[in-house]
Parts: structure tokens; C-alpha cells; sequence
């Protein structure tokens, strides 16, 4: 359980070229943050430092639970989701096996994974190919992670992309509610949350 | 279900679905096996001189298929990112799927081997080592194959480049097992050269994995 | 001596004059080396050939010398994020496939006379390849990668796992081919050689070793200038 995320004079690199540097933030429990700013700002690599795929060249990314500092791959191995730009479904494999594996794979079990289904109105699309699902579905699928198995800290790298009417408002419900129990929200978003958030402009 | 073996049924899916399973790797070592005497000539002395020898290489080059898949597939929808922010560490991740693809294409080839062998005009009494041998040594081709293809998979469309890699490397479970099929079909002492073959593939399943987390984290950063 | 090896500016200055000082040494170590090597007396088995192998052995050491180099360079590379020693492996592995090359070559040219073939499976011509073939995949590798940090971070992982197979690769075909091959070869370096080959083959080796620091200080040296002319590119494109 992580109760806070903390980064500390951040500094982050792709290939030679600096992004940013001297980032600092702090989000705590029932907090969200959004990243903002133009394209190649690096909010993708900044939500990618905290999900501990890249290193960041200077600073510190901390984890704290409710009895102290978290190590930092442990917290990242049992508390954080992340929903990036690419959703990490296989085509070939039908939408029901793809979610019940990335639900036992970060915890979550058949059941909550069937609950997750229902709340994204994806029952009927479970037994079909991934191939087969349009952007929007795919998405949605993708989404259901989130709520098939409980983690505290959501890394979301616009999640809204490709939702319709419908489902952003199930999407707003659904981070609403993480929210209120407790937990964290790091995105980078063109939209507003719903949820008062705390701004980290990049790119400036 | 526990992660390691959620895990593995997922990897043992992927493995079969692309090829056909052990099709592909199958398909190719009784290609090889069908050209070899129509390069060397069908004179069974000149053919069994050479069966052990060839029926052994041909499925370690088998192994190499799809290697190429093993880790890309992955990286480019976005799996490893996932799949490293899951409860076992990359290097765990990387040594089931080395698992996967031994079980699907390692164990089929090792059972294969000695039909090919004696196929190619060998003699029959070493078919229990081509098969031992095809067991152990797959599973170091697995191991070490699996490294090659973590590493690789920072370049992006690798292919063949695998092969240069993983070849030199695998040289001494070459030699191990070669010998070891030599010694037993000519009566000599064979278990040192056994011995010495299984050693190699304990220590890639210990080692690579250390090499294959490192080479994912590399390729996704 | 240790800061010199890791900040760049002071291995800079020290590499300034090692290079040169090294290199005149290869170069006075390799001329007494060939004066040696003319002097001594033909061998009564292998004749005039032998000096073949005042080439070849030197380079063979010296290719299995540029492997430990460039292993060494990668640990620390890995270890320590030193980006000096990942400038020193890039620029150890071409010279490393040369000496090996030139070990291939020479012991390819020592074995027509001898064995009257070509090539012949010895057990030292085989560890040489399959000691080049590392060095061509490592090499293949680092160019397949695009971007540099990632494709230094995955040769430095190759040349360590390299590294740690190298020694089961020599001990694999030293023993595949004692078991394949009755007969005792030429062994070089080993105990039945007598003193007039070994003086000439040491000099040699120490020139060969002089040299490839001399080659190697130079070459890294050029990388340390590679990126600083491409930061400055970079620098001068960010500005405009």
C-alpha cells in the first residue's frame, strides 16, 4: 500500500537530449497529479520514470506506505498501475484471456476481473480476439486492470485517448472513486480530472 | 494460480501460437535433416560417418527459432513495461519464458533427435543419448538463446543477429553434448562428457536470467 | 592512476603521453622481437616456419588480452556507469577482431607447411575463431542499436556474459580436441619449447601487448573527442 509519492529534484534524459530538470512533487493519499505541457515536453518519460522504466539522470523517486519509505521496486512491483500509450494486449488472444492475465499478474483474482467487466460494459466483447476490438474497446479493456485489481498508485498516460462520451464518464467515475478510497492518481492528461489535481506544467 | 505460474501458461500460449508450437522448430530440423543427404550423397557409409554429428547440430540451430519472438512481441505493445511492474522481478519473467520455449520446442526436438539420427543412417544404439543429450543441451540453447534475444531486442528487428550472437556462446554445450553422443555410440566412457553437459545447463538456467532482466530493463528505458 | 582511468579530463592528459610512450616501446620491443626471431636457429621439425609463430602466438594473447580489456571496461561500465569505460570497450573491440584476425591469418599461412591444410581444427586455431566470432557479434550488436546509452548498456552485458563463457569455451575445445586428436601438436608457451623460441616469442608478446595500449589509448582517446564534438552539435543545434 503506498500512502505517498514524492519526487525530489528530478532530472530526466532520452537519448542526449534533456527534458526536464529540477522537478519536484508530492502527492499524497486521495491525491492527484497531472502532468501538462506541450508535445516532447516529457510526460510520457516523466510517468515512466516514476513506473521505474527509465532512470532518471539526477534526483529521487520515493515511495511511502503507512509504516515509512517503500522500497522503491517493491512498491512498483505490488502498488502501481500503469496505463500508457500502448495497451499490452496480444491480438491473437481473446479480450477475456488477456484480462484475466494482467488481473492475476498484478494481483487481482477471476472474479474481480469479471467485476471490472461488467463496470466497463465489456462483457460482451470478452470472448472475442483483440485483433477484433476497436480502439475505444481496447482501451476500456486496458482500463479494466485498474479496477480488477486493487493497487494504490494509477500511472496513466492519457488515458482518456479513444474513449467515447460514455466511457469517460465511467472513466471520471471510476478515478473519482479511487480517489475517495484512498488512492493516487499520476497522469498526464489533455483533459481535466474530475477531481481537484494538482498541475505540474513541463516544458516551460 | 500463483504469478510464476500464471505466467508460464501465458508464455506456453504465446510460444504456441506463433508456428504452430513446436511445429515450426520440428519442421525446420527435418528440413535440415532431408537436405543434408542431398548435399553429402545418399551412400549410407558417407551418411552415417556424419548422422550424429549433424543430427546434433541441426537441432541446436533448431533451437534458434524463434528466439526473435521471444522478447519483441513484448516490447512492442507495451507487455514488458507491464510485465515489470508485476510482483517477480525481469529477470524471473525472461527464465519462464526460456522455460516456455523449451518445453515447447526443446523437449519435441530432443524427442525427434533420434529418429533423424537414425534417419540419417546412425547407428541405433545411440538413440537414448541423442535423446539425453536433445534434453539437456536444448535447455542450455533455451537459456542462453533467451539472453541473445533479450539483448537483441534493443535493436529492434533483430532476427539473424541472434544467431551471431548466441552461436559462439553455445559452443561448449556443443562440444559437450557431440561428444558425449560419440562416446556413447562407440562404447567409450560417456558420463563426463553428460556430466559436463548438464552442469553447463544448470549453471545458463542459474545465470542468464540475471542477463536477461538486465538486457529487458535496457531495452526499455 | 585510478582517476585517471575514470575522469576523462585527467586521462586525457595522461593518455597525451602514455600513447606515444607506449607505442615507441611496442615499436622497439617488436624490431628486437623479429631480430630474435631471425636469429634463432630453424626448427628441426618445423624449419624455417616456426617464425610463423612469432607472430601468430603474440597476437592470439594479445586478441585474449583485448577480451579481458573489453569484459573489464564493460563491468565497470555496467557497475559504476563510468562513461569513460564504455569508450574504452567500444574502442577495444575492433583492435581485439584484428589481433585475432591476424592470429587466424598467421596461424592459417603456419599450418599449409606443417599440416599441408589450410585449416585444421587444432584446438588454439579453434578457441582464436570462435574468440573472433565473440568479437564480430559483439561489434554487430553495438551496431545494430541505434541509440548509443542503450546499445553500450547491451554490449557491456554481452561482453560480460562473453567474458564469463570465455574460459569454458577454451576449456570446452582444449578437451574436445584432446579427445579428437591423438597426436601432440606444437604447443606454444608450454614446457617442452626450448629458450631460443622463448625469448623472441616474450619480446614479441610485450610488443604486441605495447602495442595494442598504444592503439587502445589512441582510439578511446578519439571516441572521448567523437562525443564531445557530437555534444557540441547537439549544443550548437539547441542554440540556433
Amino acid at each position: 500500500m503506498i500512502t505517498a509519492l514524492t519526487g525530489r529534484d528530478l532530472a530526466v534524459k532520452r537519448g542526449e537530449r534533456l527534458l526536464f530538470e529540477g522537478l519536484d512533487f508530492d502527492v499524497r493519499a486521495g491525491g492527484a497529479v497531472v502532468v501538462t505541457g506541450p508535445n516532447g515536453a516529457g510526460k510520457t518519460s516523466l510517468i515512466r520514470a516514476v513506473a521505474g522504466l527509465i532512470a532518471p539522470v539526477q534526483g529521487r523517486i520515493g515511495f511511502h506506505g503507512p509504516a515509512g519509505p517503500i522500497e522503491p521496486d517493491e512498491a512498483r512491483r505490488a502498488g502501481c498501475h500503469l496505463i500508457g500509450h500502448q495497451d499490452g494486449l496480444k491480438g491473437a488472444r481473446a479480450a477475456r484471456e488477456e484480462l484475466l492475465f494482467w488481473t492475476r499478474w498484478t494481483g487481482g483474482g477471476a472474479a474481480s476481473a469479471h467485476r471490472a467487466a461488467v463496470l466497463l460494459g465489456l462483457e460482451r466483447i470478452l470472448p472475442l480476439e483483440v485483433r477484433l476490438l476497436s480502439a475505444g474497446q481496447r482501451r476500456r479493456l486496458a482500463l479494466a486492470r485498474l479496477i480488477a485489481a486493487p493497487r494504490s498508485l494509477w500511472l496513466l498516460d492519457e488515458p482518456f485517448v479513444s474513449l467515447d462520451g460514455a466511457a469517460r464518464a465511467t472513466l471520471q467515475e471510476i478515478l473519482r472513486r479511487h480517489l475517495e478510497e484512498g488512492g493516487m492518481v499520476f497522469a498526464a492528461s489533455h483533459e481535466p480530472l474530475p477531481v481537484a489535481a494538482q498541475i505540474l506544467e513541463l516544458g516551460r | 494460480m500463483s504469478a510464476a505460474g500464471t505466467l508460464l501458461a501465458r508464455e506456453l500460449r504465446l510460444v504456441f501460437a506463433r508456428g504452430g508450437g513446436p511445429l515450426l522448430a520440428l519442421g525446420f530440423f527435418a528440413c535440415v535433416a532431408a537436405v543434408l543427404p542431398l548435399a553429402v550423397g545418399p551412400a549410407p557409409g558417407k551418411l552415417a560417418l556424419v548422422a550424429q554429428g549433424a543430427a546434433w547440430t541441426a537441432l541446436a540451430l533448431s533451437m534458434l527459432l524463434g528466439l526473435d519472438r521471444l522478447f519483441e512481441p513484448d516490447l512492442d505493445d507495451g507487455a514488458l513495461d507491464l510485465l515489470a511492474l508485476g510482483p517477480l522481478p525481469l529477470a524471473f519473467v525472461g527464465a519462464i519464458k526460456c522455460l516456455a520455449q523449451w518445453l515447447v520446442n526443446g523437449a519435441p526436438l530432443a524427442l525427434a533427435a533420434p529418429i533423424v539420427e537414425v534417419a540419417l543412417g546412425g547407428p541405433p544404439r545411440a538413440a537414448p543419448m541423442m535423446l539425453a543429450a536433445g534434453a539437456l543441451g536444448s535447455l542450455a540453447f533455451a537459456f542462453v538463446g533467451g539472453t541473445g534475444a533479450a539483448l537483441v531486442v534493443a535493436a529492434r528487428r533483430g532476427g539473424l543477429l541472434i544467431a551471431v550472437i548466441v552461436i559462439p556462446l553455445i559452443v561448449p554445450p556443443v562440444i559437450f553434448g557431440g561428444v558425449a553422443i560419440d562416446a556413447y555410440a562407440s562404447g567409450q566412457p560417456w558420463a563426463p562428457a553428460l556430466a559436463l553437459l548438464g552442469a553447463y545447463a544448470l549453471a545458463a538456467v542459474a545465470l542468464s536470467p540475471l542477463a536477461m532482466g538486465a538486457a529487458c530493463r535496457n531495452a526499455l528505458g | 592512476m585510478i582517476s585517471a582511468l575514470v575522469n576523462p579530463l585527467r586521462f586525457m592528459a595522461f593518455s597525451r603521453w602514455a600513447a606515444p610512450a607506449l607505442g615507441a616501446l611496442a615499436a622497439a620491443l617488436i624490431v628486437v622481437g623479429i631480430a630474435l626471431g631471425a636469429a634463432a636457429p630453424p626448427d628441426y621439425q618445423q624449419g624455417e616456419t616456426v617464425r610463423i609463430m612469432f607472430v601468430h602466438v603474440p597476437a592470439a594473447w594479445t586478441a585474449m588480452f583485448a577480451y579481458a580489456a573489453l569484459g573489464s571496461a564493460s563491468f565497470v561500465f555496467l557497475v559504476f556507469r563510468v562513461a569513460l569505460a564504455d569508450a574504452a570497450a567500444r574502442a577495444a573491440a575492433p583492435l581485439g577482431a584484428g589481433f585475432t584476425l591476424m592470429a587466424l591469418i598467421t596461424g592459417s599461412l603456419w599450418g599449409r607447411p606443417m599440416w599441408g591444410a589450410w585449416w585444421v581444427w587444432d584446438a588454439r586455431l579453434t578457441s582464436v575463431l570462435v574468440l573472433f566470432l565473440l568479437f564480430v557479434g559483439y561489434l554487430a550488436l553495438r551496431a545494430a542499436i541505434e541509440e548509443e546509452q542503450r546499445a553500450a548498456r547491451a554490449g557491456a552485458i554481452l561482453a560480460l556474459v562473453g567474458l564469463v563463457n570465455l574460459p569454458v569455451i577454451k576449456f570446452s575445445v582444449d578437451w574436445w580436441n584432446t579427445l579428437h586428436q591423438g597426436e601432440s601438436i606444437f604447443r606454444a608457451g608450454g614446457p617442452t619449447i626450448a629458450a631460443v623460441y622463448l625469448w623472441p616469442l616474450f619480446v614479441m608478446g610485450a610488443g604486441f601487448l605495447a602495442a595494442f595500449g598504444a592503439l587502445w589509448l589512441v582510439r578511446i582517446r578519439a571516441e572521448v573527442w567523437r562525443r564531445r564534438a557530437a555534444g557540441l552539435a547537439l549544443q550548437a543545434a539547441a542554440d540556433a
